[in-house]
């Protein structure tokens, strides 16, 4: 119910900002794309519009902020919340002699992170007494309206009306001061209105994550600072990838440059290469249980195969007439592998190299979520089992900035080296 | 002796299904140093096949190429090599694509720049000398390739449509590049083409071929590539005989290719 909710307002906010963008903003392009009547189906004039990116972020922010009762954003904006504060409402009973009585229930639902104290009510008169009741918001709670009633279930009283209106074991009752029935042995269950926020538990708001990631990386969680825990998971993403390049790429080349490598080690390469890394983590962790050896193991196998299977395919994939010419200008074999095999094969080699970055990042997550004892995997997954779903959250946030600050680090690192990829 | 000897060349390509292809049939010709043929033929006739053989990439299956005397048993740095494209290497500047032949020879930079630097100027790139490969248009890279055979100094350069993957104005200048480089060097040079223009104005010697098997036809011995060296091709265009040669050669390539089409056709 929410969840479409959000999802209607998402798809309106989606709308009416490409509306007031393409009428209001960006009425006019000058740019050369815009001189172009035929665009459809030319990628080089499908550009990622910036200001939509912006937008996008934004709106993301907005939704969880909304629907979370955000400080960060004006009350106005915000979904209905849950019933917080005073309430009250009538119960009428009736004794086994058929005589009735109404008595008053007074509620005092608490905000979300505060505590429910229990107060008391003065009884007032007749055979039923009111009550006080202290309950959490967005939550429901079961009243034993008769505790204090002179005439109890056990002497065969019943409850058959709230606030004038009848109720019974198969009538369950919204008014508006919340939903009502009645339990198996005739109390009563009460929920105030939930409103559309979540609870907390669920989603924290914004500011809650950010104030978790100062806290962390102020005090630490589990005995280590924030940086360490994220430090651990790189150094073994940046360990597992050294030693996986520093052996694949050779095992590339020679597959790449002799039939007796390739015909030995291709049904290995080809057997492990559809192996998820996840299926391997339980057999390294028999083997070499779950210290750092074991990680950096795993990661290693991950990139491993990637790493040799594109170097094989630059070198696999040189142009014959570059190794031709070089020969006629009279280079050596050793040369040939020197200053064309090698080469040529640098941007296979760097697109390997970001696919297996990005594949060892999520294998060490999921690593470190079976068994560690440092790391973001690790950090996320103790938390979890506390319900600590703020430290759940800024864990997969921070995982998803790095994962993305490492791509953007190998597309730089692709750009400075290898200018001429995809451009021969 | 010197010079380039094809002697009696054959070669047949076994497929793997079994089938063969005579791609040349006892192809033989000779040329003496400072030559400049053009080859001719229709498509599959089996000039690259033959070119490749005399590089060294392609071994005959019967015959031998012989150089100054000794056989050619595989490619070699007096054999030098033009390709149509792509056989540029992109992670090299210009100067460092040009001098490649030298530097690996282990010569130092004492030894080779001037030259190298002296044929990019006569390439008109030396205002490019630090550009890359990927910047620069078609018939700068093919420039490039030229400057790069020339600065290894090999005997014999081997040209494998050098020009045909540029427009009709570049390849006028390319062409008038080629006759003076071929005058002030005095390379032996085979050159294939499939522009019967081209293959007057620049070849000495002329030689055409016929497909199925690849064999030589005809060969010319013409007058054009003297007089371009120091005309303008345009007016050796008009020259005496160039438009009843280039008639008679394409009427003659002409009627191969029908041929071929008549062929194939009954095939079906
Ligand atoms: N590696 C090979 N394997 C099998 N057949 C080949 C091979 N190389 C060439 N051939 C065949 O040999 C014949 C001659 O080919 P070649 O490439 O020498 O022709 P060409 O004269 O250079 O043609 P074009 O003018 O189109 O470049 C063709 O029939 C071709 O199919
Ligand atoms: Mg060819």
């Amino acid at each position: 119910m929410i969840g479409l909710i959000i999802l209607l307002v998402y798809v309106a906010i989606f709308i009416v900002s490409f509306l007031i963008v393409r009428f209001l903003v960006q009425k006019t392009t000058t740019d050369y794309t815009a001189l172009k009547t035929v665009t459809f189906g030319d990628e080089s004039a499908v550009t990622s519009n910036r200001v939509a990116s912006v937008v996008s972020v934004l709106t993301i922010f907005l939704i969880w902020g909304s629907f979370t009762g955000s400080v960060l954003i004006p009350r106005f904006l915000h979904a209905p919340g849950p019933f917080v504060g005073e309430t009250s409402f009538t119960y009428t009973i009736e004794t086994p002699e058929g005589a009735r009585d109404d008595a008053t229930i007074f509620v005092r639902v608490m905000g979300f992170g505060e505590e429910t104290v229990k107060f008391e009510v003065p009884p007032g008169d007749g055979i039923a007494k009111d009550d006080a009741v202290a309950m959490p918001a967005s939550r429901s709670t079961t009243i034993i309206y008769d505790k204090n009633d002179e005439v109890t279930r056990k002497d065969g009283a019943r409850l058959v009306a709230i606030d004038g209106e009848t109720i019974g074991p198969d009538i369950a009752l919204n008014t508006d001061v919340g939903r009502f029935a009645l339990t198996e042995k005739g109390a009563i269950t009460f929920a105030p209105p939930k409103g559309l926020q979540m609870e907390p538990i669920w989603l924290p708001p914004p500011e809650a994550v950010v104030g978790r990631v100062i806290e962390i990386a102020n005090d630490g969680y589990r005995d280590s600072t924030l940086w360490k825990h994220l430090g651990y998971s790189l150094f073994r993403v940046i360990a597992g990838f050294f030693f996986g390049a520093l052996l694949g790429i050779p095992l590339g080349y020679a597959m790449g440059l002799s039939n007796w490598f390739r015909g030995w080690f291709e049904p290995i390469v080809e057997f492990m290469r559809p192996v998820p890394p996840l299926a391997l983590i339980p057999l390294v962790i028999i083997w070499f249980g779950i210290g750092e050896t074991g990680k950096i193991i795993l990661l290693f196998l991950a990139s491993l195969w990637i790493m040799a299977i594109s170097a094989r395919a630059g070198v696999s994939g040189v142009n014959i007439t570059k190794v031709h010419a070089a020969y006629s200008l009279g280079a050596s074999k050793i040369q040939i592998l020197r200053n064309v095999i090698i080469p040529n094969s640098l941007p296979e080699i760097f697109t390997g190299a970001r696919v297996a970055m990005g594949v060892c990042w999520g294998t060490v997550v999921a690593a470190e979520l079976v068994a560690a004892s440092e790391g973001a995997g690790m950090m996320i997954m103790v938390a979890s089992k506390f319900q600590l779903t703020d430290i759940v959250l800024m864990g997969i946030i921070l995982i998803g900035v790095i994962g993305f600050g490492i791509d953007i680090l190998m597309r730089r690192l692709e750009n400075l080296l290898v200018p001429w990829k995809g451009r021969s | 002796m010197s010079g380039l000897s094809i002697e009696n060349i054959s070669m047949r390509f076994d497929l793997p299904n079994g089938s063969s292809v005579q791609a040349l049939k006892n192809v033989s010709l000779h040329l003496k140093p400072g030559e400049l043929m053009s080859v001719l033929g229709p498509s599959g006739c089996g000039k690259t096949t033959l070119l490749n053989i005399v590089a060294g990439f392609l071994a005959p299956t019967e015959g031998e190429i012989r150089m100054n005397g000794h056989t050619v048993t595989g490619p070699d740095a007096e054999r030098g090599m033009v390709f149509q494209q792509g056989a540029l290497f992109e992670w090299m500047d210009v100067r460092g694509n040009v001098s490649f032949g030298p530097r690996m020879k282990g010569e130092n930079e004492a030894h080779w720049g001037a030259n190298v630097d002296h044929l990019l100027d006569v390439t008109g790139l030396g205002d490019f000398k630090d550009k890359a490969i990927y910047e620069l248009s078609g018939g700068m890279q093919q420039r490039v390739a030229l400057a790069r055979c020339l600065a290894n100094d090999p005997d014999v350069i081997l040209m494998d449509e050098p020009l045909g993957a540029l427009d009709a104005l570049t390849r006028e200048k390319m062409q008038g590049l080629v006759l003076k480089l071929w005058k002030e060097t005095g390379k032996t040079i085979i050159l294939i083409t499939h522009s019967v223009e081209e293959a007057l104005l620049l070849g000495e010697r002329l030689l055409v071929m016929a497909p199925r098997p690849g064999r030589i036809h005809k060969e010319y011995q013409l007058p054009f590539a003297d007089m371009g060296v120091n005309a303008d091709l345009r007016e050796v265009k008009q020259a005496q005989g160039y438009n009843d040669t280039r008639e008679e050669i394409l009427e003659m390539i002409w009627d191969m290719e029908e041929e071929i089409m008549g062929r194939t056709e009954d095939q079906k």
